[in-house]
């Protein structure tokens, strides 16, 4: 059984749940897998620290949470500061590298950065930040299909804004592909 | 008969609990809730308010629980299916019209979104702490029905078997969900509306001048009627007889609180709902409901991978608790384990249906997250010793 501990740390209001939220409708909805999703945040409506937990899994999700993730995808310093101790061993850290320096990273850790925000900016809204990171997320990973994640993005996002989003996600899985493909 | 497509949103869908379990609600035919929202049962409420105006129905936000709780009792002698939704500290407050939903055979449901308590605990984080408090929270003897969901398709499913069986015996029905299945999301499939069986109201076929609103049917439930359709009713909270006059005498207390726990008593084995998975010759069996059955289930299927028989029991129904089913597993194993996220509720019912034949071993937990698997595996590795 092939399964994926997935853990998103972010700040309040930089979109960490809905990323969490696309990844996890991609596999279960459209690619036909198992997908749980646990999130955690502060009281506060922005700027509180703000995690999502997705697990994917060929077989159902028994235990929702995700101890030692697989992969970690931070968008916030603190985040990397809190999460990257629980990383496993051989894990995989995706980072918004203008936000995130990763000083200290675990020997036998992938660590792949984008500029997230600064792709965000130039596509006229710093807000999709979010999107550049799940297309980064996609195109590093392969954990969920390039057309599973499409379609969920579509579906996950406020009518009007589907092109914005698409642009968003498309740049952050061309510039997963090229790091990896440049590895 | 089958559900109303209005209240039915057909589809696949990634949802959380709290979302799913509304869903289930505006499925099962509720057009009513009154709410004090609070955390972490607040997106009950909040999608049943954006989404009730497009199937026909009404939501209410009071001033506080007593009020949401009274005021949804109110709605059902209008002829709406109703529910209302919250959390430990609200649910304190509504145990006095808990008491008054029962002796007056309101069929409702009240949906728990259990967080750490006492008072205002943790209130965004999970328990499984108001499991007695539902059973046992209302002043004198009363009975009622409470379904434990592990995950947001449970939540939708058993949100409409909570109204079934609301209407079916007319008593109060609690979806006992958990912080975290409430925040939890996962695929959803809601069916057509087509596919989803629901229970009407035993609306009453008597004419005005001869039924009486608490006269029981054979099975100890009377029909129902509603405000405005000419028949004369009285609802009271006091002892009353089958007019629903107050009959403050001790035959009448007897009649009346027989009649209305044996609903329940008699019906106890019927109602069982216990999903079980390996139990028959096995050393250990597991005892689990509500979000912990899914811990659980990891620390069961490590057991095995070492060797041992682990069956597994999980109540989705808790109350009325499954008391002859729980006896005859006893006599399949050598010890019981029971996880649960308080300090030891539901084990006294496991331990009381066993009555010493095995032992039964608690593995308690304050609340505020899940266990560990490990501290699951650990009792079964103790209890297989």
């Amino acid at each position: 059984m092939v399964s994926t501990g997935i853990r998103i740390g972010g700040l309040g209001g930089q979109g960490v749940i809905l990323s969490g939220i696309i990844l996890g409708k991609a596999a279960s909805i459209f690619d036909g897998r198992n997908a749980t999703l646990i999130q955690a945040f502060g009281p506060e409506a922005r700027g509180s620290a703000c995690s999502a937990q997705v697990t994917i899994a060929d077989d159902p999700v028994a235990y929702p949470y995700v101890q030692n993730p697989d992969v970690l995808v931070v968008m916030s310093a603190d985040a990397y500061t809190q999460f990257i101790p629980t990383l496993k061993p051989e894990g995989l850290l995706l980072y918004e590298e203008e936000l995130v320096t990763p000083k200290d990273l675990p020997p036998g850790v992938k660590a792949y950065g984008i500029p997230a925000t600064r792709i965000a900016e130039e596509l006229g809204r710093r807000l999709v930040l979010n999107i550049v990171m799940v297309g980064f997320f996609a195109g590093v990973t392969g954990v969920v299909s390039l057309v599973a994640a499409e379609k969920a993005l579509l579906s996950s996002v406020p009518k009007g804004t589907e092109s914005l989003n698409l642009n968003a996600f498309r740049r952050g899985y061309e510039h997963g592909r090229s790091l990896v493909a440049a590895a | 008969m089958t559900a109303d497509p209005k209240g039915v949103l057909t589809g696949i869908h990634f949802l959380d609990g709290d979302h799913a379990a509304c869903e289930g609600a505006l499925a099962a035919g509720c057009r009513f809730v009154s709410g004090y929202p609070i955390t972490p049962s607040t997106e009950v409420v909040e999608r049943f308010a954006q989404r009730i105006p497009m199937v026909g129905g009404v939501f209410i936000q009071m001033e506080d629980e007593l009020a949401a709780s009274i005021t949804m009792l109110g709605a059902v002698w209008g002829g709406k299916k109703v529910m209302t939704v919250t959390s430990g500290p609200g649910l304190s407050l509504m145990m006095e019209h808990l008491g008054l939903a029962y002796i007056t055979e309101a069929p409702c449901v009240f949906i728990d979104v259990q967080r750490g308590g006492p008072s205002t605990g943790l209130p965004t984080l999970p328990a499984q702490a108001d499991m007695m408090q539902v059973k046992w929270g209302s002043h004198g003897d009363y009975e009622i029905i409470a379904l434990c969901p592990n995950s947001p398709q449970e939540c939708f499913d058993l949100t409409i078997k909570a109204f079934n069986l609301s209407e079916q015996w007319r008593v109060p029905v609690f979806l006992m969900m958990d912080e975290v299945v409430g925040h939890m999301t996962e695929r959803v499939v809601i069916p057509e509306a087509s596919e989803i069986e629901i229970t009407e109201r035993r609306w009453t076929k008597k004419a005005p001048g001869d039924y009486r609103p608490f006269e029981a049917c054979a099975d100890g439930v009377p029909a129902m009627t509603k405000a405005g359709e000419g028949h004369r009713i009285h609802v009271t909270g006091l002892t009353h007889d089958e007019r629903g006059w107050p009959a403050l005498t001790p035959k009448s207390q007897d009649k009346l609180i027989r009649r209305l726990t044996n609903k329940i008593r008699d019906n106890a084995d019927a109602l069982t709902d216990i999903r079980e998975e390996e139990c028959e010759g096995a050393d250990v069996i597991v005892v689990s409901y509500g979000i912990t059955s899914r811990v659980a289930s990891s620390a069961v299927l490590q057991a095995r991978a070492q060797g041992l028989k682990v069956g597994h029991a999980r109540l989705v129904v808790a109350w009325p608790f499954p008391t002859t089913r729980i006896a005859y597993l006893a006599t399949q194993c050598r010890a019981m384990v029971v996880p649960e996220l308080n300090l030891g509720q539901m084990v006294h019912e496991v331990s009381r249906a066993v009555a010493g034949s095995v032992p039964v071993l608690l593995v308690d937990h304050a609340g505020g997250t899940v266990h560990e698997p490990q501290v699951i595996l650990d009792r079964i590795l103790e209890a297989a010793r």
